[in-house]
Protein backbone atom coordinates (compact mmCIF):
# COMPACT_ATOMS: atom_id res chain seq x y z
CA UNK A 1 0.00 0.00 0.00
CA UNK A 2 2.65 2.60 0.92
CA UNK A 3 4.61 1.41 -2.17
CA UNK A 4 1.61 2.16 -4.50
CA UNK A 5 1.27 5.51 -2.44
CA UNK A 6 4.63 6.72 -3.27
CA UNK A 7 4.41 5.56 -6.94
CA UNK A 8 1.56 7.67 -6.88
CA UNK A 9 3.46 10.34 -5.36
CA UNK A 10 6.32 10.38 -7.87
CA UNK A 11 3.52 10.88 -10.49
CA UNK A 12 1.66 13.87 -8.44
CA UNK A 13 5.48 15.44 -8.79
CA UNK A 14 5.33 15.14 -12.27
CA UNK A 15 2.24 16.00 -12.85
CA UNK A 16 2.62 19.42 -11.16
CA UNK A 17 5.37 19.82 -13.52
CA UNK A 18 3.47 20.00 -16.59
CA UNK A 19 0.30 22.07 -15.26
CA UNK A 20 3.23 24.38 -14.63
CA UNK A 21 4.71 24.79 -17.73
CA UNK A 22 4.07 25.57 -21.06
CA UNK A 23 7.49 25.11 -22.00
CA UNK A 24 7.10 20.80 -20.97
CA UNK A 25 3.83 20.44 -22.13
CA UNK A 26 5.11 21.80 -25.65
CA UNK A 27 7.40 18.71 -25.50
CA UNK A 28 4.55 16.24 -24.82
CA UNK A 29 2.38 18.08 -27.75
CA UNK A 30 4.76 20.15 -30.36
CA UNK A 31 6.71 17.73 -31.70
CA UNK A 32 4.29 15.09 -32.45
CA UNK A 33 2.10 17.62 -34.00
CA UNK A 34 4.49 19.47 -36.03
CA UNK A 35 5.44 15.42 -37.21
CA UNK A 36 1.66 14.88 -38.24
CA UNK A 37 1.37 18.42 -40.11
CA UNK A 38 4.58 17.88 -42.01
CA UNK A 39 4.79 14.33 -43.11
CA UNK A 40 1.23 14.18 -43.16
CA UNK A 41 0.73 16.73 -45.86
CA UNK A 42 3.56 15.35 -47.44
CA UNK A 43 1.85 11.88 -47.62
CA UNK A 44 -1.57 13.00 -49.10
CA UNK A 45 0.81 14.92 -51.99
CA UNK A 46 2.64 11.78 -52.74
CA UNK A 47 -0.49 9.21 -52.53
CA UNK A 48 -2.11 11.94 -54.96
CA UNK A 49 0.75 11.32 -57.52
CA UNK A 50 -0.02 8.52 -60.13
CA UNK A 51 1.64 5.22 -59.26
CA UNK A 52 1.24 5.87 -55.38
CA UNK A 53 1.13 2.56 -53.30
CA UNK A 54 -2.45 1.52 -52.51
CA UNK A 55 -3.42 3.08 -48.80
CA UNK A 56 -0.31 4.96 -49.29
CA UNK A 57 -1.87 7.46 -46.64
CA UNK A 58 -3.03 4.62 -43.94
CA UNK A 59 0.46 3.32 -44.14
CA UNK A 60 2.46 6.39 -44.03
CA UNK A 61 0.20 8.03 -41.13
CA UNK A 62 -0.35 4.69 -39.26
CA UNK A 63 3.23 4.09 -39.48
CA UNK A 64 3.63 8.00 -37.75
CA UNK A 65 1.68 7.45 -35.35
CA UNK A 66 2.92 4.29 -34.11
CA UNK A 67 6.47 5.21 -34.24
CA UNK A 68 5.57 8.22 -31.70
CA UNK A 69 3.87 5.83 -29.68
CA UNK A 70 7.48 3.77 -29.09
CA UNK A 71 9.01 7.07 -29.37
CA UNK A 72 6.96 8.81 -26.27
CA UNK A 73 6.76 5.82 -24.33
CA UNK A 74 10.69 5.78 -24.10
CA UNK A 75 10.97 9.62 -23.63
CA UNK A 76 8.44 9.37 -20.82
CA UNK A 77 11.11 7.57 -19.07
CA UNK A 78 14.38 8.86 -19.93
CA UNK A 79 12.97 12.72 -19.56
CA UNK A 80 11.13 11.96 -16.30
CA UNK A 81 14.37 10.78 -14.79
CA UNK A 82 15.91 13.19 -16.34
CA UNK A 83 13.61 16.09 -14.45
CA UNK A 84 15.01 14.70 -11.22
CA UNK A 85 18.78 15.19 -12.45
CA UNK A 86 18.10 18.92 -13.89
CA UNK A 87 16.51 19.57 -10.36
CA UNK A 88 19.21 18.54 -7.97
CA UNK A 89 16.26 16.31 -6.59
CA UNK A 90 17.50 12.38 -7.20
CA UNK A 91 19.27 12.68 -3.91
CA UNK A 92 16.08 13.48 -2.26
CA UNK A 93 14.43 10.76 -3.97
CA UNK A 94 16.98 7.87 -2.97
CA UNK A 95 17.38 9.48 0.85
CA UNK A 96 13.47 8.71 0.91
CA UNK A 97 11.90 5.26 1.64
CA UNK A 98 11.33 5.19 -2.52
CA UNK A 99 13.01 1.63 -3.78
CA UNK A 100 14.11 1.95 -6.82
CA UNK A 101 11.96 -0.71 -8.58
CA UNK A 102 9.19 1.84 -7.40
CA UNK A 103 10.88 4.71 -9.32
CA UNK A 104 11.04 2.70 -11.97
CA UNK A 105 7.49 1.27 -11.92
CA UNK A 106 6.50 5.51 -10.86
CA UNK A 107 8.97 6.26 -14.87
CA UNK A 108 6.61 3.65 -16.54
CA UNK A 109 3.43 4.51 -14.86
CA UNK A 110 3.96 8.47 -16.16
CA UNK A 111 5.48 7.20 -19.71
CA UNK A 112 1.57 5.56 -20.09
CA UNK A 113 0.01 8.87 -18.87
CA UNK A 114 2.16 11.03 -21.52
CA UNK A 115 1.58 8.84 -24.16
CA UNK A 116 -2.37 8.88 -23.76
CA UNK A 117 -1.85 12.87 -23.78
CA UNK A 118 0.03 12.76 -27.40
CA UNK A 119 -1.77 10.09 -28.83
CA UNK A 120 -4.98 11.27 -28.19
CA UNK A 121 -3.55 14.75 -30.08
CA UNK A 122 -1.89 12.66 -32.66
CA UNK A 123 -4.94 10.79 -33.37
CA UNK A 124 -7.94 13.30 -33.55
CA UNK A 125 -5.53 16.39 -35.56
CA UNK A 126 -4.73 12.80 -38.09
CA UNK A 127 -8.99 12.56 -38.43
CA UNK A 128 -9.74 15.76 -38.55
CA UNK A 129 -6.58 17.00 -41.27
CA UNK A 130 -6.76 13.90 -43.50
CA UNK A 131 -9.54 12.10 -42.51
CA UNK A 132 -7.20 9.10 -41.45
CA UNK A 133 -9.10 7.22 -38.71
CA UNK A 134 -6.67 5.09 -36.80
CA UNK A 135 -9.41 2.89 -35.23
CA UNK A 136 -9.58 1.35 -38.85
CA UNK A 137 -6.89 -1.00 -37.96
CA UNK A 138 -9.54 -2.62 -35.26
CA UNK A 139 -8.52 -4.97 -32.74
CA UNK A 140 -4.87 -5.59 -34.16
CA UNK A 141 -4.03 -2.12 -32.95
CA UNK A 142 -4.26 -3.44 -29.59
CA UNK A 143 -1.27 -6.21 -29.75
CA UNK A 144 1.17 -3.92 -31.81
CA UNK A 145 0.57 -0.46 -29.93
CA UNK A 146 1.43 -3.00 -26.38
CA UNK A 147 4.52 -3.70 -28.50
CA UNK A 148 5.45 -0.38 -28.91
CA UNK A 149 5.17 0.51 -25.88
CA UNK A 150 7.18 -2.34 -24.01
CA UNK A 151 10.41 -1.89 -26.81
CA UNK A 152 10.27 2.13 -25.46
CA UNK A 153 10.19 0.97 -22.08
CA UNK A 154 12.85 -1.32 -22.59
CA UNK A 155 15.23 1.06 -24.65
CA UNK A 156 13.95 3.74 -22.13
CA UNK A 157 15.12 2.04 -19.34
CA UNK A 158 18.96 1.36 -20.81
CA UNK A 159 18.90 4.94 -21.74
CA UNK A 160 18.18 6.02 -17.93
CA UNK A 161 20.74 3.33 -16.74
CA UNK A 162 23.58 4.96 -18.58
CA UNK A 163 22.52 8.32 -18.02
CA UNK A 164 22.83 7.41 -14.10
CA UNK A 165 26.36 5.79 -14.99
CA UNK A 166 27.50 8.27 -17.00
CA UNK A 167 25.98 11.25 -15.77
CA UNK A 168 24.47 14.51 -17.12
CA UNK A 169 26.66 14.75 -20.01
CA UNK A 170 25.25 11.17 -21.26
CA UNK A 171 21.64 13.04 -21.35
CA UNK A 172 21.86 13.41 -25.36
CA UNK A 173 20.91 10.15 -25.06
CA UNK A 174 17.35 10.57 -24.40
CA UNK A 175 16.51 11.65 -27.65
CA UNK A 176 19.14 9.70 -29.44
CA UNK A 177 18.71 6.58 -28.63
CA UNK A 178 15.23 5.22 -29.83
CA UNK A 179 15.93 7.11 -33.18
CA UNK A 180 18.79 4.73 -33.88
CA UNK A 181 16.15 1.45 -34.14
CA UNK A 182 14.36 3.54 -36.93
CA UNK A 183 16.18 2.73 -39.99
CA UNK A 184 15.88 -0.91 -38.61
CA UNK A 185 12.31 -0.24 -37.69
CA UNK A 186 11.02 -0.46 -41.22
CA UNK A 187 8.74 2.10 -39.87
CA UNK A 188 8.07 3.48 -43.33
CA UNK A 189 9.11 0.68 -45.69
CA UNK A 190 9.04 -2.62 -45.88
CA UNK A 191 11.83 -4.74 -44.36
CA UNK A 192 12.33 -6.18 -47.95
CA UNK A 193 14.43 -3.15 -49.00
CA UNK A 194 16.82 -2.90 -46.72
CA UNK A 195 20.13 -4.52 -47.30
CA UNK A 196 20.98 -8.20 -46.69
CA UNK A 197 22.81 -7.12 -42.88
CA UNK A 198 20.45 -4.75 -41.74
CA UNK A 199 17.52 -7.22 -42.43
CA UNK A 200 19.75 -9.66 -39.90
CA UNK A 201 19.44 -6.71 -37.40
CA UNK A 202 15.59 -5.94 -38.06
CA UNK A 203 14.69 -9.35 -37.13
CA UNK A 204 16.15 -8.61 -33.73
CA UNK A 205 14.24 -5.27 -33.01
CA UNK A 206 10.36 -5.90 -32.00
CA UNK A 207 9.26 -2.78 -33.79
CA UNK A 208 10.28 -4.30 -37.30
CA UNK A 209 8.07 -7.15 -36.56
CA UNK A 210 5.01 -4.47 -35.59
CA UNK A 211 5.32 -2.32 -38.40
CA UNK A 212 5.32 -5.49 -40.90
CA UNK A 213 2.33 -6.45 -39.29
CA UNK A 214 0.33 -3.13 -39.00
CA UNK A 215 1.47 -3.07 -43.19
CA UNK A 216 -0.65 -6.45 -43.70
CA UNK A 217 -3.60 -5.72 -41.34
CA UNK A 218 -4.02 -2.18 -43.45
CA UNK A 219 -3.49 -4.21 -46.76
CA UNK A 220 -6.22 -6.88 -45.33
CA UNK A 221 -4.03 -9.70 -44.96
CA UNK A 222 -5.12 -9.75 -41.25
CA UNK A 223 -2.70 -9.76 -38.13
CA UNK A 224 0.25 -12.06 -38.54
CA UNK A 225 0.75 -14.02 -35.50
CA UNK A 226 4.08 -15.31 -36.43
CA UNK A 227 5.45 -11.36 -36.56
CA UNK A 228 3.07 -10.89 -33.50
CA UNK A 229 4.63 -13.55 -32.01
CA UNK A 230 8.72 -12.64 -32.58
CA UNK A 231 8.06 -9.22 -31.63
CA UNK A 232 6.43 -10.03 -28.04
CA UNK A 233 9.24 -12.72 -27.42
CA UNK A 234 12.02 -10.34 -28.12
CA UNK A 235 10.15 -7.89 -25.85
CA UNK A 236 10.09 -9.94 -22.69
CA UNK A 237 13.62 -10.82 -23.39
CA UNK A 238 14.96 -7.02 -23.98
CA UNK A 239 12.79 -5.67 -21.24
CA UNK A 240 14.18 -8.27 -18.92
CA UNK A 241 17.55 -7.93 -20.06
CA UNK A 242 17.00 -3.81 -19.52
CA UNK A 243 15.95 -4.23 -16.31
CA UNK A 244 18.78 -6.23 -15.23
CA UNK A 245 20.83 -3.44 -16.72
CA UNK A 246 19.48 -1.25 -14.41
CA UNK A 247 20.07 -2.82 -11.22
CA UNK A 248 23.70 -4.08 -12.40
CA UNK A 249 24.34 0.12 -13.15
CA UNK A 250 22.53 1.01 -10.23
CA UNK A 251 24.86 -1.24 -7.87
CA UNK A 252 28.11 0.14 -9.78
CA UNK A 253 27.13 3.57 -9.29
CA UNK A 254 26.13 3.01 -5.37
CA UNK A 255 29.84 1.11 -5.22
CA UNK A 256 31.57 4.16 -7.22
CA UNK A 257 29.71 6.56 -5.45
CA UNK A 258 27.93 8.31 -8.36
CA UNK A 259 24.81 8.39 -7.40
CA UNK A 260 25.62 11.86 -5.81
CA UNK A 261 27.52 13.34 -9.15
CA UNK A 262 24.72 12.42 -11.17
CA UNK A 263 23.55 16.21 -12.20
CA UNK A 264 26.37 17.70 -10.97
CA UNK B 1 21.15 6.80 26.22
CA UNK B 2 20.19 4.80 23.52
CA UNK B 3 22.62 3.85 20.50
CA UNK B 4 20.83 4.90 17.77
CA UNK B 5 23.64 4.46 15.07
CA UNK B 6 26.56 1.99 14.95
CA UNK B 7 29.58 2.20 12.62
CA UNK B 8 32.15 -0.30 13.19
CA UNK B 9 34.95 -0.49 10.24
CA UNK B 10 33.30 1.69 7.99
CA UNK B 11 35.96 1.40 4.89
CA UNK B 12 35.60 3.19 1.63
CA UNK B 13 38.32 2.21 -1.40
CA UNK B 14 37.15 3.63 -4.52
CA UNK B 15 37.92 2.06 -8.44
CA UNK B 16 40.81 4.72 -8.04
CA UNK B 17 41.94 2.84 -5.42
CA UNK B 18 41.96 5.86 -2.87
CA UNK B 19 40.96 5.33 0.50
CA UNK B 20 38.07 7.97 0.94
CA UNK B 21 37.15 6.45 4.09
CA UNK B 22 39.07 3.95 6.23
CA UNK B 23 37.94 1.52 8.95
CA UNK B 24 35.79 4.18 11.33
CA UNK B 25 34.00 3.35 14.00
CA UNK B 26 31.71 5.54 16.33
CA UNK B 27 28.29 5.73 17.69
CA UNK B 28 25.24 8.07 17.84
CA UNK B 29 23.00 8.59 20.74
CA UNK B 30 19.60 9.37 21.60
CA UNK B 31 18.88 13.20 21.27
CA UNK B 32 22.84 13.47 20.17
CA UNK B 33 23.85 16.27 17.97
CA UNK B 34 27.04 14.98 16.75
CA UNK B 35 29.10 16.94 14.45
CA UNK B 36 31.60 15.78 11.23
CA UNK B 37 34.33 17.75 10.93
CA UNK B 38 37.06 18.09 8.94
CA UNK B 39 39.15 19.51 5.84
CA UNK B 40 37.42 18.98 2.02
CA UNK B 41 38.42 15.39 1.32
CA UNK B 42 38.45 13.73 4.91
CA UNK B 43 35.91 11.57 4.04
CA UNK B 44 32.67 13.57 5.81
CA UNK B 45 30.56 13.54 2.74
CA UNK B 46 31.59 10.08 1.58
CA UNK B 47 30.79 9.03 5.54
CA UNK B 48 27.63 10.59 5.16
CA UNK B 49 26.94 8.93 2.05
CA UNK B 50 27.62 5.35 3.13
CA UNK B 51 25.05 5.99 6.15
CA UNK B 52 22.30 6.86 4.26
CA UNK B 53 22.89 4.03 1.81
CA UNK B 54 23.63 5.82 -1.01
CA UNK B 55 27.57 4.85 -1.77
CA UNK B 56 28.11 0.49 -0.81
CA UNK B 57 31.09 0.56 1.70
CA UNK B 58 34.07 -1.30 0.83
CA UNK B 59 33.92 -2.97 3.98
CA UNK B 60 32.15 -2.59 7.69
CA UNK B 61 29.30 -2.04 9.14
CA UNK B 62 26.58 0.19 9.30
CA UNK B 63 23.44 -0.04 12.11
CA UNK B 64 20.95 2.45 12.53
CA UNK B 65 17.97 1.46 15.21
CA UNK B 66 19.74 -1.74 15.44
CA UNK B 67 18.76 -2.56 11.76
CA UNK B 68 21.00 -2.86 7.87
CA UNK B 69 20.51 -0.12 5.92
CA UNK B 70 21.18 -3.22 2.77
CA UNK B 71 18.10 -5.12 3.79
CA UNK B 72 16.16 -3.24 6.29
CA UNK B 73 16.35 -0.13 3.93
CA UNK B 74 12.45 1.50 3.93
CA UNK B 75 12.07 0.73 7.57
CA UNK B 76 15.36 3.09 8.16
CA UNK B 77 14.54 5.37 5.68
CA UNK B 78 11.31 6.27 6.53
CA UNK B 79 12.56 7.24 10.05
CA UNK B 80 15.29 9.22 9.05
CA UNK B 81 15.93 12.20 6.89
CA UNK B 82 18.48 14.23 5.14
CA UNK B 83 19.40 17.81 4.28
CA UNK B 84 22.35 19.27 2.11
CA UNK B 85 22.40 23.25 0.85
CA UNK B 86 23.89 21.38 -2.45
CA UNK B 87 20.51 20.01 -3.22
CA UNK B 88 17.55 21.13 -4.28
CA UNK B 89 13.91 20.99 -5.23
CA UNK B 90 11.91 20.69 -8.25
CA UNK B 91 12.03 24.24 -9.48
CA UNK B 92 8.62 24.62 -11.22
CA UNK B 93 6.75 23.00 -8.02
CA UNK B 94 5.95 25.69 -5.55
CA UNK B 95 6.79 25.29 -1.95
CA UNK B 96 3.39 23.27 -0.85
CA UNK B 97 3.39 21.15 -3.97
CA UNK B 98 7.29 19.87 -3.30
CA UNK B 99 6.24 19.31 0.41
CA UNK B 100 2.91 17.69 -0.13
CA UNK B 101 4.71 15.66 -2.72
CA UNK B 102 7.90 14.57 -0.68
CA UNK B 103 4.76 14.29 2.51
CA UNK B 104 3.42 11.53 0.56
CA UNK B 105 6.86 9.58 -0.39
CA UNK B 106 7.11 9.55 3.35
CA UNK B 107 3.47 8.30 3.97
CA UNK B 108 2.99 11.57 5.92
CA UNK B 109 -0.23 11.00 7.91
CA UNK B 110 -2.35 15.00 8.22
CA UNK B 111 0.41 16.13 6.21
CA UNK B 112 -1.41 19.69 5.37
CA UNK B 113 -1.01 20.26 8.90
CA UNK B 114 2.64 18.93 9.16
CA UNK B 115 3.39 21.32 5.95
CA UNK B 116 1.54 24.36 7.43
CA UNK B 117 3.07 23.57 10.72
CA UNK B 118 6.91 23.70 9.15
CA UNK B 119 6.22 26.62 7.63
CA UNK B 120 4.95 28.28 10.57
CA UNK B 121 8.25 27.27 12.25
CA UNK B 122 10.36 28.28 9.10
CA UNK B 123 9.03 31.66 9.08
CA UNK B 124 8.20 30.76 5.48
CA UNK B 125 4.44 30.69 5.18
CA UNK B 126 4.11 33.38 2.95
CA UNK B 127 5.82 31.74 0.19
CA UNK B 128 3.81 28.49 -0.13
CA UNK B 129 2.21 28.58 -3.71
CA UNK B 130 6.01 30.42 -4.84
CA UNK B 131 7.47 28.22 -7.15
CA UNK B 132 11.10 26.79 -5.59
CA UNK B 133 12.91 28.51 -8.53
CA UNK B 134 11.94 31.91 -7.53
CA UNK B 135 12.98 31.71 -4.11
CA UNK B 136 16.22 33.03 -2.83
CA UNK B 137 19.10 30.37 -2.07
CA UNK B 138 18.47 30.89 2.00
CA UNK B 139 14.83 30.40 1.25
CA UNK B 140 15.30 27.00 -0.51
CA UNK B 141 17.52 25.87 2.28
CA UNK B 142 14.73 26.77 4.96
CA UNK B 143 12.54 24.59 2.25
CA UNK B 144 14.76 21.61 2.48
CA UNK B 145 14.81 22.09 6.23
CA UNK B 146 11.15 21.69 6.15
CA UNK B 147 11.15 18.75 4.18
CA UNK B 148 14.04 17.25 6.09
CA UNK B 149 11.67 16.99 9.17
CA UNK B 150 8.43 16.38 7.36
CA UNK B 151 8.19 12.97 8.57
CA UNK B 152 9.23 13.93 12.55
CA UNK B 153 12.77 11.95 11.79
CA UNK B 154 14.33 9.88 14.51
CA UNK B 155 17.45 11.06 13.14
CA UNK B 156 18.38 13.55 10.58
CA UNK B 157 21.77 14.15 8.45
CA UNK B 158 22.32 17.72 7.61
CA UNK B 159 25.26 18.56 5.42
CA UNK B 160 25.90 21.91 6.02
CA UNK B 161 22.15 23.16 6.63
CA UNK B 162 23.39 26.66 6.92
CA UNK B 163 26.20 27.15 4.37
CA UNK B 164 23.63 29.75 2.34
CA UNK B 165 21.77 31.29 5.23
CA UNK B 166 22.31 34.97 6.42
CA UNK B 167 23.80 35.16 10.20
CA UNK B 168 20.04 36.06 11.43
CA UNK B 169 18.28 32.57 9.54
CA UNK B 170 21.60 31.00 10.44
CA UNK B 171 20.95 31.42 14.17
CA UNK B 172 17.17 30.55 14.22
CA UNK B 173 17.79 27.38 12.26
CA UNK B 174 20.57 26.41 14.90
CA UNK B 175 18.02 27.11 17.53
CA UNK B 176 15.26 25.77 16.46
CA UNK B 177 16.72 22.57 15.43
CA UNK B 178 18.37 22.80 19.41
CA UNK B 179 14.73 22.91 20.31
CA UNK B 180 12.92 19.68 18.23
CA UNK B 181 16.14 18.17 19.49
CA UNK B 182 15.07 18.93 23.27
CA UNK B 183 11.13 18.70 22.33
CA UNK B 184 11.27 15.41 20.69
CA UNK B 185 14.62 13.65 21.08
CA UNK B 186 16.00 13.58 17.73
CA UNK B 187 19.59 12.69 17.07
CA UNK B 188 21.02 15.12 14.38
CA UNK B 189 24.92 14.29 12.60
CA UNK B 190 26.00 17.51 11.50
CA UNK B 191 28.39 18.44 8.77
CA UNK B 192 29.55 22.40 8.63
CA UNK B 193 33.24 24.56 7.88
CA UNK B 194 31.32 26.88 10.22
CA UNK B 195 33.92 25.81 13.62
CA UNK B 196 31.78 28.27 15.99
CA UNK B 197 28.99 26.74 14.85
CA UNK B 198 30.16 23.01 15.54
CA UNK B 199 30.94 24.56 18.98
CA UNK B 200 27.49 25.66 19.51
CA UNK B 201 25.60 22.96 18.40
CA UNK B 202 26.99 19.62 18.76
CA UNK B 203 27.56 17.61 21.96
CA UNK B 204 30.51 15.61 20.62
CA UNK B 205 32.36 16.16 17.35
CA UNK B 206 34.33 13.35 15.44
CA UNK B 207 37.03 15.04 13.53
CA UNK B 208 38.39 13.71 10.39
CA UNK B 209 41.06 13.88 8.17
CA UNK B 210 42.14 11.27 4.92
CA UNK B 211 39.53 8.88 5.88
CA UNK B 212 40.62 8.49 9.53
CA UNK B 213 38.87 9.77 12.47
CA UNK B 214 41.50 11.92 14.04
CA UNK B 215 39.89 12.75 17.43
CA UNK B 216 36.32 12.35 18.96
CA UNK B 217 34.58 13.67 21.80
CA UNK B 218 32.78 16.67 23.27
CA UNK B 219 34.48 20.00 21.77
CA UNK B 220 35.78 21.16 25.06
CA UNK B 221 38.17 17.69 25.69
CA UNK B 222 38.68 17.34 21.71
CA UNK B 223 40.07 21.48 22.09
CA UNK B 224 42.29 20.66 25.12
CA UNK B 225 43.64 17.11 24.10
CA UNK B 226 44.87 19.28 20.77
CA UNK B 227 45.77 22.17 22.90
CA UNK B 228 43.72 24.48 20.59
CA UNK B 229 41.48 27.68 22.24
CA UNK B 230 38.73 26.63 19.72
CA UNK B 231 37.82 24.08 17.73
CA UNK B 232 38.83 26.61 14.62
CA UNK B 233 42.30 26.51 16.10
CA UNK B 234 42.19 22.47 16.51
CA UNK B 235 40.77 22.17 12.68
CA UNK B 236 44.07 24.31 11.29
CA UNK B 237 46.21 21.74 13.31
CA UNK B 238 44.47 18.74 11.78
CA UNK B 239 44.53 20.66 8.15
CA UNK B 240 48.03 21.85 8.76
CA UNK B 241 49.92 19.20 10.92
CA UNK B 242 53.78 20.76 9.99
CA UNK B 243 53.03 24.11 10.70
Amino acid sequence: MKSLQRILAYTVRHLYLYRRSMPRLMEVFYWPVLDLLLWGFVTVYLSRQSGAVPHFVTFFLGALILWDILFRSQQGISVSFLEDVWSRNLLNIFVSPMSATEYILSLLFLSVIKLLLTSAVMVTLAWLLYSFNIFTLGLSLVPLIINLVVMGWAVGIITTALILRFGQEAEVLAWGVALFFQPVSAVFYPVAVLPWYLKVVADYVPASHVFEGMRMVVAGEGLPMDELAWAAGLNVVYMLLSILFFYWNFKVVKRKGLLVKVGE
Amino acid sequence: MNRIVEVSGLTKVFDNHKTAVDAISFEMFEGEILGLIGPNGAGKTTTLQMLLGLTTPTSGKVRIFGLDIDTDREEILSQVNFSSSYISLPYSLTVEENLTVFSRLYSVKNYKDRIAELLRIFEIEDIRRTPTRRLSSGQITRVCLCKALLNSPRVLFLDEPTASLDPDIADKTRRLLKQIRGEHGLSILYTSHNMKEMEEMCDRVIFMDRGRIIAMGAPESVMREWKGKDLEEVFLKIARPGE
